[in-house]
């Protein structure tokens, strides 16, 4: 069931998500050493740090995310040449790509999407697990690109909700790692 | 350095005419191959003339598709194109057939030719003519709740219908359970116990939009039925709302995986509407640029293709070397992937001075990275009991499912465009078309493996024959004329710049149809002209529509690995597939 022409976008393009925090500011995740305030815990040394559950889970979130590259068109090549040893997706610590939306988090959509597509996009979309971010990855994603046509869709925010978009035709790798770091950044900020 | 304009095909066509004696009604040219124009009622008795007639055999069809007359004359709007041609001896002949809207149907010829089945539905679905006793007319590109017909003149571009759910395919599974009911029979289940599995169109291996559908007996497919038009991007209806030149990035979102290929293919058939005679260097940047993009082509899919296998190791060996090439046609084109580098008579740019020194560093690479892949898999068990056998065809079945290129070639039927009607001085160079035994997806992998070391060869040989002169055609359309010396100097300048400016390029009323061999086979443009400086209609023949076309016959009665084995190495580029 995709939106019908002229109905609202739920999620309009950015917009606060829903629940997000700041959490990182009120709680840093390292302790600056030896000003826990806890003896006990200073007298380690540093060993140990102390931290708010929600900015751990931040953290940890911030560096495992997994990518599930909904790639249809040129920009999947693009995505390729991302994840390959040049740019190395890897170095970020987003490089586990799966192609099951069931243990990804970050939907990464490169490449057209059609009409034809939408209903698979959402399916796609709504099999992930919360929380999930996504990704659009070129113009034809975040607008339809120079496919202002019958058959395209102009933009898949029209059906689901976009975290980053990224301009280009296709973009560069640089880019794509680029929003992913900013991504990031985020998650560690906000925890969500 | 040869014409750049296609040498016409010289048919005969009295012995057509004695046949059909009352039903041709007009005879012309499509350049560059006669035409004939027949009544419906002997469409069909022409056809079948022409494929069975020894004079004739035209065994392949290579297009079947429809010009909207809407604009150009007052009544029979559709206008149906069969374009057919003899690999043998390289004759081609077109057909046209003429009918009204309110009567738009003819018969179909899917027991000709199995590449009829998707022409006609295609030509259905963007046109709306119905074709008599077609097996399955139903929507190929466009989704099951599209209403209308869009590349019909009087639809409105920007018209989209929301599709609120894919299709379930069941109905084609049954007939396909219809056209071979033995298959259930000898199966080890049941019929209610075989399992119905979807692949795609969001599947690694299916390269994100393609969809299939098996009926699975254990492990073996009993059918598959497709589902294709996933990123059906309107190409044909853009190009004709865009100028000549505009059109030029559209194409090389074609087959994204080689764009100037693309480009190349597309200003190809422009120039030869236009008339206009490419200068030798010009000929020669491009048959550099369309080797290397050959070369990177043969390399992703080859990557892709053994990573599907369970090999993931060759993918980073060949993609850093996709990634050298990259580089240096970045280096001139100012663009990674989509590159947009040809122009009508000319291209974006002369190649830079280091260009030369680069390609030559890239050349001496090639065969390491090739031959490191190559170590890996060429002596790997796996890699063998994976391919070899799987996904057959012969080269009778290859042809008539309209094959060109790569896969015609690895079934063992040696034709190479670039070898059987040289264009851009091919017949210059040496190099030597590697062809296979059996028609598997070994004899494909092999095929790409051997072709990026002949693609290799040409390109060393373009770089020393490299000719010195200017790169545009001296021809009015191709360039703006320069400033100091003739726009401003003489009021022909000033006009030929005005003209450009104003009106772009407006070839002469007329039609062409034009052909390059791709990395995947025949990439044809079919380019109607009303004089105006859009396209009338602009239609692609795109090689791997065909290839798909045959899938179900490559994979039934294989296991069910085997299917994404064998559509790796098909090379099914989806932007080429869906346009
Ligand atoms: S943004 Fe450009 S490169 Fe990416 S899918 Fe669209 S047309 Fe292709």
């Amino acid at each position: 069931m995709g939106l019908k022409d002229g109905q609202e976008n739920p999620v309009a393009p950015g917009a606060v998500v829903p629940g997000a925090r700041d959490v990182g500011e009120r709680y840093p995740l390292q302790a600056p050493l030896g000003r826990s305030g806890d003896p006990d815990v200073d007298a380690l040394g540093g060993a140990v740090t102390i931290t708010k559950a929600e900015a751990l889970v931040a953290w940890g979130r911030k560096n495992s995310l997994w990518p599930i590259p909904f790639g249809t068109a040129c920009c999947a090549i693009e995505f390729m040449g991302t994840v390959s040893s040049v740019f190395d997706l890897s170095r970020f610590g987003a490089e586990v790509v799966r192609f099951s939306p069931r243990q990804a988090d970050l939907m990464i959509v490169s490449g057209t999407i059609t009409y034809k597509m939408g209903p698979i996009l959402k399916r796609i979309y709504d099999q992930m697990c919360e929380p999930r971010y996504v990704i659009s990855m070129g113009v034809c994603a975040s607008s339809g690109g120079f496919y202002d046509n019958y058959c395209t869709l102009q933009g898949i925010d029209k059906i689901i909700p976009v975290d980053y978009y990224i301009a280009g035709c296709p973009p560069r790798p640089e880019a794509v790692l680029q929003a992913v770091v900013e991504l990031q950044n985020r998650l560690q900020r906000t925890g969500a | 350095m040869t014409t750049t304009t296609t040498t016409p095909s010289t048919v005969d066509l009295t012995k057509l005419r004695n046949k059909i004696q009352g039903g041709i009604l007009e005879e012309s040219t499509l350049p560059p191959m006669p035409c004939v124009r027949v009544k419906r009622e002997a469409l069909l008795e022409t056809l079948e003339f022409l494929r069975n007639d020894p004079e004739y055999r035209m065994h392949q069809l290579k297009e079947i598709t429809v010009v909207d007359g809407l604009y150009l004359r007052e009544s029979e709007r559709f206008e149906l194109v069969y374009l057919l041609h003899n690999l043998d001896t390289q004759k081609r002949v077109a057909v046209k057939c003429r009918v009204e809207e309110d009567d738009a149907h003819v018969p179909s010829i899917n027991h000709l030719w199995r590449a009829a089945n998707w022409g006609e539905r295609e030509a259905f679905d963007q046109y709306g003519v119905k074709f008599d006793n077609h097996p399955n007319l139903k929507r190929i590109l466009n989704h099951h709740e599209f209403v209308g017909h869009p590349l019909r003149k009087d639809y409105n571009i920007f018209r989209g219908h929301w599709c609120s759910e894919a299709e379930t395919l069941l109905d084609e599974l049954e007939l396909r359970r219809k056209m071979f009911p033995e298959r259930i029979a000898d199966a080890d289940h049941d019929p209610g116990e075989t399992m119905i599995l979807n692949i795609g169109p969001s599947h690694p291996a299916s390269h994100g939009t393609l969809r299939n559908l098996v009926e699975l007996d254990g492990e073996t497919v009993l059918y598959c039925v497709q589902e294709i038009g996933y990123l059906h991007r309107g190409f044909e209806k853009s190009a004709e709302t865009h100028e000549y030149n505009q059109v030029v990035p559209y194409t090389d979102r074609l087959n994204y995986c080689s764009a100037i290929s693309n480009n190349v293919g597309y200003v190809k058939a422009v120039e030869e509407l236009c008339g206009i005679e490419i200068p030798p260097r010009n000929q020669a940047i491009r048959v550099i640029m369309c080797e290397l993009s050959r070369i990177m082509d043969h390399l992703v899919c080859n990557a892709a293709n053994i990573v599907d296998l369970g090999a993931l190791t060759n993918f980073w060996y060949l993609f850093n070397l996709r990634e050298k090439i990259y580089n240096v046609i970045e280096g001139v084109t100012g663009a990674r992937l989509t590159n947009s580098y040809a122009r009508v008579g000319s291209l974006w740019a002369d190649i830079t001075p280091d260009f030369i020194e680069q390609v030559r560093g890239l050349l001496a690479e090639i065969p390491q990275h090739v031959d490191d892949t190559m170590k890996l898999v060429a002596r790997n068990r796996i890699f063998i009991d994976r391919t070899v056998g799987i996904g057959k065809i012969s080269p009778d079945d290859a042809i008539a499912y309209g094959y060109t290129g790569l896969c015609l070639r690895a079934t063992g039927y040696e034709h190479d465009l670039r070898k059987a009607q040289p264009y851009y001085g091919y017949d210059q160079y040496d190099f030597e078309i590697p062809v296979g035994h059996q028609g598997d997806t070994y004899d494909r992998i092999m095929c790409r493996f051997e072709e990026i070391k002949q693609s290799a060869r040409i390109v060393e040989q373009a770089l020393d024959s490299l000719p010195d002169g200017p790169y545009r055609a001296d021809h009015p359309m191709a360039y703006l004329p320069d400033k100091q010396t003739r726009t401003y100097a003489n009021i022909e300048g000033l006009v030929n710049h005005f003209k450009i400016v104003m009106h772009g390029i407006q070839p002469p009323k007329g039609e062409v149809y034009s052909w390059t061999e791709t990395p995947n086979g025949e990439l044809g443009f079919y380019i109607v002209s009303d004089g105006g400086m859009k396209p009338y209609k602009c239609k692609v023949r795109p090689p791997c529509f065909y290839l798909y076309s045959s899938f179900p016959d490559l994979v039934e009665g294989q296991m069910v690995a085997d299917v994404i084995a064998v559509l790796g190495s098909l090379n099914i580029v989806a932007g080429e597939l869906d346009r």
